[in-house]
């Protein structure tokens, strides 16, 4: 079990203040999703929660413990990360890629144990890339390969799960699978956060949703408290049609209601 | 066909001990090789202990220290390039990007310039050693706290061509053409005449530098995902960075302080094995090691048997080899570096 303490977080990206006065208890258990227009500082958010970028004011504790004091090999344990469009340099196999996430547990010379293995074969299963782990990860296509990064997070097998946009580029059957798999991940203990932009799954899946907006946090709880009218129109300058309350959620953006900020 | 899958890095189960036995068999033919012929029983007999003193002297002290200086800096060079394309996670890396074999040829020639290598012909490697190092401070000052592969390419061209305008400075202002000749035969690179004190300024340099570089294959597959992707997996990328430029700066500096400048097997070795490879960076460190040593080797034993007035420089031949073979990995492998 693994929680997160944000303390009036902070961070500038050069002289631009990002993420600004930022406070919130993630804890493990249930499924948390961070919302927000595009530029609202989602991602710097989750970078700093992960020790990737120092904080300027504020805090990050990852257990008590100030994130910046702890060796990255501990917080690469403790929180796996799936980074927004993961990249990946050399035409490695998926298994080979998914293989990679073992390596926070694997000292300097030492090879890979059964029960590594075991854990790889595993994340390629739950991500549902079994089937492709042979073929070259760069030569996948778009989902295929979001998918064995998923896979390659997984295989991190840590407490804490940290996923930046997982459903971009899926199809619908796999963005079903991937929100599944995340609230199975929370309902078994785990610490999951997730990026999303997709307000219905947002408001179907999570369990607390936090809504950013300028780099402030604007609302945190409950999706059908947080993805109310009013807010979807001061913070995304959209009507919607929302029903979170139904046998089928749905949120379907209807219309611009405010112009496009041109700052 | 590559082994067990799942192990941490896989590669062609006879790459690295194919790769032994050939440089081992390729230095046996490069000590059968030289001016004076000595039959290969005679050879045998000095290599299994119990040979004639005239045979023992030319192959163990006239010989001997050429094949292990070819192998040391092949080795190196190998090692360097696979690195540090792991490191930048581009495959047109080599050790000159970061300005490591520009710097240490700068103080060579500075040695030969100032007439101190025919005062002591140890101060050349000696001196270019410490110019190489210097680089290193030079480059950790340009290059800053950023980690990106970008900053460290555009610092190390940086120091590059500083290193190379200071040696262009020494062939302009050279009142003895003698020296200029010297200074310019020298950058070509060759392995000629290297005595047994060339092999200790070298394999002190070479093995730190290559131990440093062997540590960090894990961090170089980590890195394969980004330096985000590195970090979030454990990577300390400073440590990393740090490693790995000493272990370039080191290496490479010892390796070009008793070859010269040889070209292009940093670059075209790990493209030659890395499709025998899982093709991660830590797969490609050891096979390259190992065929920059078998490389240099035989490009050494041609250096010899083609016939030319003046001995055919072994940078020259790189050189020249290099660019084929590696346009037909570009051509084959446009895809899939």
């Amino acid at each position: 079990m693994v929680s997160v303490t944000i303390d009036r977080l902070s961070v500038r990206l050069g002289h631009r203040a990002v993420v600004q006065d930022v406070s919130a208890t993630l804890s493990p258990g249930s499924l948390i999703g961070i919302i927000g227009p595009n530029g609202a500082g989602k991602s710097t958010l989750v970078r700093a929660l992960l020790g990737l970028i120092p904080a300027q004011g504020g805090s990050v504790l990852l257990d008590g413990q100030p994130i910046a004091d702890i060796a990255r090999r501990i917080i690469a344990r403790t929180l796996a990360y799936l980074p927004q469009g993961q990249t990946l340099h050399w035409p490695l196999s998926v298994e080979r890629l998914v293989a990679l996430g073992r390596l926070p547990h694997l000292g300097p010379m030492s090879h890979m144990s059964a029960d590594d293995m075991a854990l790889v074969l595993h994340a390629l299963d739950r991500a549902d890339v079994g089937h492709l782990r042979d073929r070259i990860a760069t030569e996948l296509s778009g989902g295929e390969r979001a998918r064995a990064m998923l896979a390659r997070a997984l295989a991190v097998g840590a407490p804490g799960l940290i996923a930046d946009e997982p459903l971009a580029a899926l199809d619908p059957g796999h963005q079903l699978d991937v929100m599944d798999l995340l609230v199975r991940e929370a309902r078994a203990g785990g610490l999951v956060i997730t990026v999303l932009h997709d307000l219905t799954m947002a408001g179907r899946y999570c369990d607390r949703l936090l809504l950013m907006e300028g780099g402030r946090l604007v609302a945190d709880g409950a999706p059908d408290a947080v993805l109310t009218p009013d807010r979807l129109a001061a913070v995304y300058g959209i009507s919607a049609r929302i029903d979170l309350t139904g046998p089928s959620p749905v949120i379907v953006p209807l219309e611009r209601t405010a112009p496009r900020r041109t700052d | 066909m590559l082994t067990a899958p799942l192990s941490s890095s896989t590669r062609h189960r006879a790459l690295v001990p194919g790769l032994i036995l050939l440089a081992m068999l390729a230095a046996i033919v490069s000590l059968a090789i030289g001016a004076a012929a000595i039959a290969p029983a005679r050879l045998l007999a000095v290599l299994a202990g119990h040979g004639d003193p005239v045979a023992t002297a030319i192959l163990i002290d006239l010989r001997l220290p050429r094949v292990i200086v070819g192998l040391m800096v092949g080795a190196m060079l190998g090692l360097a390039g696979a690195a540090l394309q792991g490191y930048l996670r581009n495959p047109l890396a080599e050790p000159s990007v970061i300005g490591a074999s520009n710097a240490a040829a700068l103080g060579a020639v500075g040695a030969i310039y100032f007439g101190l290598s025919e005062w002591n012909p140890l101060m050349l490697p000696a001196l270019s050693i410490g110019t190489g190092l210097l680089a290193l401070v030079l480059l950790f000052a340009l290059a800053g706290r950023s980690e990106s592969p970008l900053t460290l390419i555009l610092a190390g061209i940086a120091v590059s061509t500083m290193a190379g305008a200071g040696i262009s400075l020494a062939l302009n202002l050279s009142s003895n053409p003698f020296a200029a000749m010297e200074i310019t035969t020298w950058l070509l690179g060759s392995i000629e005449n290297r005595s047994i004190d060339h092999v200790w300024i070298a394999l002190p340099c070479i093995v730190v530098g290559a131990g440093l570089l062997l540590f960090d294959g894990r961090a170089l597959d980590a890195l394969s995902l980004g330096e985000d992707g590195a970090q979030a997996l454990g990577v300390d990328l400073r440590r990393t960075r740090l490693r790995l430029l000493l272990g370039v700066g080191i290496g490479v500096g010892g390796a070009v302080a008793v070859s010269g400048s040889i070209g292009f097997i940093g670059l075209i070795v790990p493209h030659l094995v890395r499709p025998l490879t899982d093709r991660s960076p830590s797969a490609v460190l050891l096979p390259s090691m190992l065929a920059g040593a078998l490389l240099l080797t035989l490009a050494d034993i041609a250096v010899r048997l083609i016939s030319t007035q003046n001995e055919l420089k072994l940078g020259v031949l790189t050189a020249f080899l290099g660019v084929p073979v590696f346009l037909i990995h570009l051509l084959r492998e446009r895809r899939l570096w």
